[in-house]
């Protein structure tokens, strides 16, 4: 009698268990996205008590890492996957499928006491590759630069490798010079740049607050210097905005679809105005 | 009747005493066999690399790129970061560690003994992502005003708050050093006109040295293996540093930092594990000669 009791008990378990399992959406990935995907996350429980989604940040190369592993969902990524990663998650069975869900304006950030307010592409490039590693080369006091970068997860990290240090050629020669700082979250950078008066960095535009200050970037030095906000952004003439991506190990289906159908959303959208990104038209 | 009663109880203890002699060995073996197990597995992802790469230029290399095409795996810079932060930590903590074993195991009235031992073994309560969190909010900005750098990120600030997580190891097993030299040794010596001071340090520290050397090697041990504190405070560049006050990038910093990206079986992730290898070899050293201490006391 103990024992089909017992026998009965684990099955009741383990039933919850399927059934809990197809409810669960583990969501990895972008430092920059992890807090967007988290709001969205809140509002899409609230309307769907049965579903429980999980959001972990680590970077955009875990996510991307994770999904071709088979260790999420659902992959988050500030970056667009290399076809070398489409290559090995096909190995593994997967084939991942891309969803634009917002945009970005990366933020090269200082101190707000710098006097530096502009820079171009070209002047960034050689700071974070140690061609330049004075302030006073662009008009600034006479310090040393302190290059703050995101970790190699981050595919904000690998957003600005390849169009500002590499200036656009993805494939180019630069490399970040190895003495930069390379900070493991946006929050540090954040930290940094807000304390640290010879300081530069970048993150994405949703961590920028009235402790730091953003730089106008522009592609030549002729001009045109655009700050990066909502507006410019959206309107595509600020120089180094990007797409935010969610990434599928397949077709979604059920509550994954579902998410990423919320997210498009106008409701969806809302949110990510709320968080300072910029919305899809 | 009673013969056989005790005949059968017999029978019952001696299988009792078979049976917990059997699991308390296998036990102690199931360690070992971890051990290894895992010694084996770093070895199987790790090894892969060198299929490759040359173990020459991994070790010796200078540069770390290991998401460029094609991919550069180097870490000279990340084992000097590594050395730099330890021997930094050493510095500090084992001055002010043998400092407080002898203040707790020799000055201390009896009574309040146990109470301070037990404060400084709280100190490894705190977890290292707190410590780490605290020193990049207070002590971060402290070093770059204090010796005006360009940035508090460095050597230094990692090797302070790894000097505080190494204290407990080395506070207590020097102590329980210090406890296990014979008490007519002081007695001896403060019968020939010593003074405490000098007893302290003439007769009870050369007597105890064994066990000194063994507290410090398994509090390098403890700090070479950190990961989240370093990673936070010493900036994560990696060069090779020239002072304490440049920045490093430590082995442990590096794997937290970039296994999670790295897919398995991708050159990137046997590098990753490739550097495991190394810090287990150097952590197996540290205990190695740490345990030749502890022994060498007995004779």
């Amino acid at each position: 009698m103990k024992k089909i009791g017992a026998f009965l008990m684990s099955l009741l378990i383990a039933g919850s268990t399927i059934e809990a399992a197809q409810n669960r959406i583990q969501i990895k990935g972008s430092d920059t996205m992890v807090n967007l995907a988290q709001a969205w996350a809140e509002a899409f429980m609230a309307a769907h008590p049965d579903v429980a989604l999980a959001v972990t940040g680590g970077g955009s190369g875990t996510g991307i890492a994770s999904l071709i592993n088979g260790t999420c969902d659902l992959a988050e990524s500030s970056r667009s996957m290399k076809a070398e990663e489409i290559e090995q998650a096909k190995k593994k069975g997967r084939d991942p499928k891309e969803f634009v869900v917002a945009l970005d304006a990366l933020t090269v950030v200082v101190h707000p006491s710098n006097p530096v307010r502009q820079l171009t592409i070209e002047q960034l490039s050689d700071i974070f590759t140690g061609k330049i590693t004075n302030w006073k080369s662009m008009g600034g006091p006479d310090h040393p630069i302190v290059a703050l970068s995101r970790e190699r997860n981050s595919g904000t990290h690998v957003y600005f490798l390849e169009n500002v240090v590499r200036k656009g050629n993805e494939k180019g020669p630069e490399e970040y010079d190895p003495g930069i700082l390379m900070m493991p979250s946006s929050q540090a950078i954040a930290e940094e740049v807000s304390k640290n008066p010879d300081a530069i960095g970048y993150f994405g535009l949703g961590y920028l607050t009235s402790q730091e200050k953003a730089i106008a970037v522009a592609k030549t030095p002729a001009g045109p210097f655009i700050e990066p906000t909502l507006e410019t952004a959206s309107k595509g003439i600020y120089p180094i905005a990007r797409s935010l991506f969610f990434y599928t190990p397949g077709e979604p289906k059920g509550n994954v679809k579902a998410f990423i159908d919320f997210a498009l959303s106008p409701q969806g959208q809302k949110i990510v105005q709320e968080m300072d990104f910029v919305p899809l038209k | 009747m009673k013969s056989s009663q005790l005949t059968t109880h017999n029978s019952r203890l001696k299988l009792s005493e078979f049976i917990i002699e059997k699991l308390i060995l296998w036990s102690g073996i199931a360690s070992i066999i971890f051990v290894i197990l895992i010694f084996v597995f770093l070895l199987k992802e790790g090894a892969s690399l060198f299929r490759t790469e040359s173990t020459i230029h991994f070790i010796s290399g200078k540069f770390w790129y290991p998401i460029s095409t094609p991919p550069r795996f180097g870490i000279l810079a990340l084992l000097m970061g590594s050395l730099w932060v330890t021997l930094g930590a050493v510095l500090i903590s084992v001055p002010l560690g043998l400092g407080s074993a002898i203040f707790i195991g020799e000055i201390l009235p009896r009574g309040l003994r146990d109470y301070f031992k037990s404060g400084v073994e709280l100190l490894a309560a705190i977890p290292s992502v707190v410590l780490g969190f605290v020193g990049l909010v207070t002590l971060v900005p402290f070093v770059k005003y204090l010796f005006n750098l360009r940035s508090g990120l460095t050597v230094l600030s990692g090797s302070i708050m790894l000097a505080f997580m190494a204290m407990p190891t080395i506070v207590s097993i020097i102590e329980d050093a210090l406890n296990a030299v014979p008490k007519n040794y002081r007695e001896g010596s403060l019968a020939l006109g010593a003074t405490r001071w000098q007893t302290i340090y003439r007769v009870v520290i050369p007597a105890a040295s064994p066990g000194i050397l063994a507290g410090v090697m398994l509090g390098v041990g403890r700090v070479i293996g950190e990961t989240m504190a370093v990673m936070m405070l010493t900036g994560n560049a990696a060069i090779l540093p020239k002072s304490f006050f440049d920045p490093a990038r430590t082995m442990t910093a590096t794997i937290a930092a970039e296994m999670g990206e790295a897919v398995q079986g991708s050159s990137h992730y046997s590098a990753l594990f490739a550097i495991g290898i190394v810090l287990f070899l150097i952590t197996f050293l540290v205990n190695l000669v740490a345990d030749f201490f502890l022994h060498r006391r007995k004779l």
